[in-house]
């Protein structure tokens, strides 16, 4: 076996590991539970770094994309199908090697975050064998090479996430938002493995290269489903598989799981929104990018812009401060699904990687808010405010300084601001937007203009939300006095994950992105499969200079020809997306200090504290329908749970009317029928035999009565008898002819 | 005055025969049966004896009635010997109680 492969699975096993030792061990182990998950996470992680040293430093030329396989079930051969073998095979490429970096990192930060978060929790060790799952299902995803093996990672994923978000289920709100994410996610599914079918149907594998290749090669004129051509197939293919990424990265229609998803621990919103589920969606838009057509490609890009921009109104208007950053990543993931849709899978897959820092660092900052805030009213016996409220919050600059200048610099972060990861992966998403608005044209470029506005609205509500925690007058003084800072255990985490999001891990000059090696390197763009007919058609005739080595995804041998430079679209769309680059940096710094400079007027400088409703009748209208998410959730609650229901209460009239009515009908016929055959067995089948009886003694008794023992009688019988015999000689036998 | 031929013998042996069998299955003393067997034979006797005065059979009807007689007189002896017995059992010779024949 090679060496690079078993310590992949090594990696992935140590996870799953955890989880089996905790799992079985809970009340053994108990509040010791993370001796155990801790090291097997962390040497996951020390494995993990090892692998992506190994894979980006002797770079992609050396070792190449890593693939292995073997079949994992033979289903035979199927009629009209034929053989359908489906394998378990791990394919370690650059994006699969940052990404387990970025899911063993986190985990390991969560891992340790929660030894203070947790503490004294009573299913202290089931929450710590979850953790374990869910890393490991992660692993699998970003690990697995074919689309089965995927989604069943998929599931798992959301299976474990179910299950940490019910953590606290005796209370009634966990466990619906864990059902919700659950069942909003199984939507999803269901729409991800129909695309996984239809592709399976049409190229007979399930393998992710293999299918490129073919791809690749032109599509087989068979390619088609009911009766559409190929590329319209492939349309529907691609936009199925992004069914799954809309579920597993809350994108429009399915978002209102996320926000509901706060009701878990912290530490466990802080693995969602980083590096774990949501991610997911987003890895496997970048994993497929190559066979996404023009058509699927313009949908992903207008379904992430529109998120962005939706989820970023809401989270200006929420004062839960959990519920701020989850709106906040409903809205980044929107641009990671943008950019990806614009064709800049490498900024999506950046801002991917940076976010996961950032946003950890705020998920994890604001648990040790919530800890702080809880332990405060512990002491204080004041339990009439909402620890999350960030109304009842202020000031804690003073009080949690090591919280308070983690969760300001992972602000800066979100917010695009210079010399922070995010402003250089944000910079990438807009210009690659930019670019792709303007060699498209038309609707495209409504694209970018949403990236600046959501630039500007991100900014606002962040600064909004660290403004009115940790800026300002404290709004509770009594609370106020008792907070105290979070132990080390938390606030290490907080450290380490601000300290990531700083520029230099990626890039010497905070400018420029193309001087480091992340983006240039290591995650170049995808190259793109697609057959000209149905590339996007950019009116461009830039001229074309083959690119060495794409990142990313080895092409099988038989489509070799096709895929060995980019194709000419993907050239001119990162040409011009390079040269875009200093105008959309400018433009986004611009939106960023716009956002912050509103924000500091508005919930710093203009009043002591006006978070809640605006005065005007207007705005506080518009303001209560922000509030509220655009009442996507009462709208689905009334259109979907209320069909639902309707339809239910029809099929179960439907059920008590017509099915029991058959049934009953049925049985009562039966009975009738039982009825009238017991009625001919007793009076005509019994009747026969009892007649016959009844004849028998009737016969007998007349007998027995000429045996009267008199002898008179007997005489009488002679005499009549003889007359008889006489009347029958004489009228019977004489007459007859 | 009307010529006594045939029928008028039969006539009468017609009358003997259902008199006798009257007599046989009404009476109820048992020797009074008896003597209505007698009465029947009496009347196949005369017709044995008028079919062989007016028919061509040269004295076998004479014959018949002869053996018939001995016959009768035989029966009776074995008869009355039974009603005797009967009596001697069941101090009765009324045929209705001497049903014994039904066990």
């Amino acid at each position: 076996m090679d060496q690079l492969l078993l310590l992949a699975l090594v990696a992935l096993g140590l996870p799953l590991l955890s989880f089996v030792l905790v799992i079985f061990n809970q009340r053994a182990l108990d509040q010791r539970a993370h001796l155990i998950s801790i090291p097997a996470v962390a040497f996951s992680f020390g494995l993990s770094l090892y692998i992506a040293w190994l894979k980006l430093q002797t770079g992609a030329a050396a070792l190449g994309p890593y693939e292995w396989s073997i079949d994992w079930i033979r289903f035979g051969i199927i009629p009209g199908f034929g053989p359908l073998t489906i394998p378990a095979s791990v394919l370690i490429d650059n994006i699969t090697a940052i990404m387990m970096v970025v899911v063993t990192g986190i985990s390991v930060l969560v891992h340790v975050f929660s030894i203070g978060y947790m503490r004294s929790d009573e299913r202290y060790a089931r929450y710590y064998a979850f953790l374990g799952i869910f890393t490991f299902a992660m692993l699998g995803l970003v690990l697995s090479s074919n689309l089965f093996m995927l989604y069943g990672a998929w599931e798992l994923v959301g299976f474990s996430s179910w299950a940490l978000i019910a953590h606290w289920y005796e209370r009634p709100a966990p466990q619906y938002a864990a059902n919700k994410a659950f069942i909003t996610n199984r939507i999803g599914d269901a729409v991800l493995f129909t695309g996984i079918l239809l592709l399976d149907g049409e190229f007979h594998t399930f393998n992710l290269r293999e299918i490129f290749g073919l791809v690749g090669q032109g599509l087989p004129i068979t390619f088609s489903l009911l009766g559409f051509s190929p590329e319209t197939t492939l349309t529907i293919a691609g936009l199925l598989l992004f069914g799954g990424a809309i579920a597993k990265s809350a994108q429009f229609p399915l978002h209102v799981w996320l926000p509901d998803a706060m009701e878990g621990p912290t530490p466990i919103s802080a693995l969602i929104h980083a590096a774990t589920m949501v991610a997911a969606g987003v890895y496997l838009m970048a994993r497929i990018f190559p066979i996404l057509t023009a058509d699927a490609m313009l949908v992903v890009a207008c379904t992430g812009a529109f998120t962005s921009v939706l989820a970023a109104t809401i989270a200006l208007t929420q004062t839960d401060i959990k519920r701020v950053l989850a709106y906040s990543t409903v809205s980044q993931l929107g641009l990671m699904m943008m950019a990806i849709g614009a064709g800049a899978v490498s900024a999506g897959i950046f801002h991917l990687v940076t976010h996961a820092a950032f946003k950890a660092c705020l998920f994890l900052g604001a648990g040790s808010v919530i800890h702080a805030v809880h332990r405060a009213q512990h002491e204080t016996n004041d339990h009439e405010w909402d620890a999350q409220d960030i109304r009842t919050l202020g000031g804690l600059r003073k009080k949690m300084p090591l919280t308070a200048y983690s969760f300001v610099v992972a602000t800066l972060a979100v917010t695009g601001l210079p010399f922070l990861a995010g402003m250089m992966s944000k910079d990438e998403i807009l210009s690659g937007t930019l670019a792709y608005g303007e060699l498209q044209g038309g609707i495209a470029m409504a694209l970018p203009v949403i990236g600046f506005i959501v630039t500007i609205l991100t900014a606002a509500y962040m600064w909004r939300l660290t403004f009115l925690t940790f800026f300002g007058p404290p709004a509770r003084r009594t609370l106020y006095d008792r907070i105290r800072e979070s132990p080390l255990v938390m606030t290490a985490p907080l450290l380490l994950l601000a300290a990531a999001s700083l520029w230099i891990w990626y890039s010497i000059n905070p400018f420029n992105p193309e001087t480091g090696r992340f983006l240039t390197k290591w995650v170049k763009t995808t190259v793109q499969v697609i057959p000209p007919q149905t590339a996007p058609p950019f009116r461009t005739g830039l001229n074309v200079t083959p690119h060495s080595e794409p990142f990313g995804f080895a092409i099988a041998p038989s489509a070799t020809s096709v895929l060995e430079s980019p194709m000419p679209h993907q050239l001119a769309l990162s040409e011009k997306s390079r040269s875009l680059t200093p105008l959309s940096m400018w433009l986004a710094l611009g939106s960023a200090v716009t956002g912050l400079l509103l924000a500091l007027w508005l919930y710093l400088l203009r009043s002591k504290r006006t978070p809640s409703k605006p005065r005007s009748r207007t705005l506080g209208i518009l303001h209560e329908i922000v509030f509220r998410g655009y009442y996507i959730d009462s709208v689905y609650n009334f259109a979907v749970v209320g069909t639902v229901l309707l339809s239910s209460r029809i099929v179960a009239w439907a059920d008590e009317a017509v099915i029991d009515g058959v049934v009953n009908a049925t049985a009562r016929m039966t009975v009738i029928l039982s009825r009238i055959l017991g009625y001919f067995d007793r009076f005509v089948v019994d009747g026969i035999v009892t007649f016959a009886g009844a004849a028998m003694q009737f016969l007998g008794l007349m007998i027995r009565s000429l045996q009267s023992g008199r002898i008179q009688t007997y005489l009488a019988w002679v005499v009549a008898s003889v007359i008889a015999i006489f009347i029958v000689i004489r009228y019977v036998v004489l007459a007859l002819p | 005055m009307i010529p006594v031929g045939l029928p008028h013998f039969l006539v009468l042996s017609a009358i003997l025969l259902v008199l006798g069998i009257f007599t046989m299955l009404t009476r109820k003393n048992a020797i009074a049966v008896l003597m209505g067997i007698e009465l029947i034979l009496n009347a196949a006797n005369i017709n044995f004896v008028a079919f062989t005065r007016y028919g061509a059979i040269n004295f076998g009807g004479q014959m018949a009635a002869m053996f018939v007689i001995v016959i009768a007189a035989c029966e009776a002896a074995v008869a009355l010997a039974i009603v005797l017995n009967l009596y001697r059992r069941s101090q009765t010779i009324n045929v209705n109680e001497a049903n014994k024949l039904h066990d």
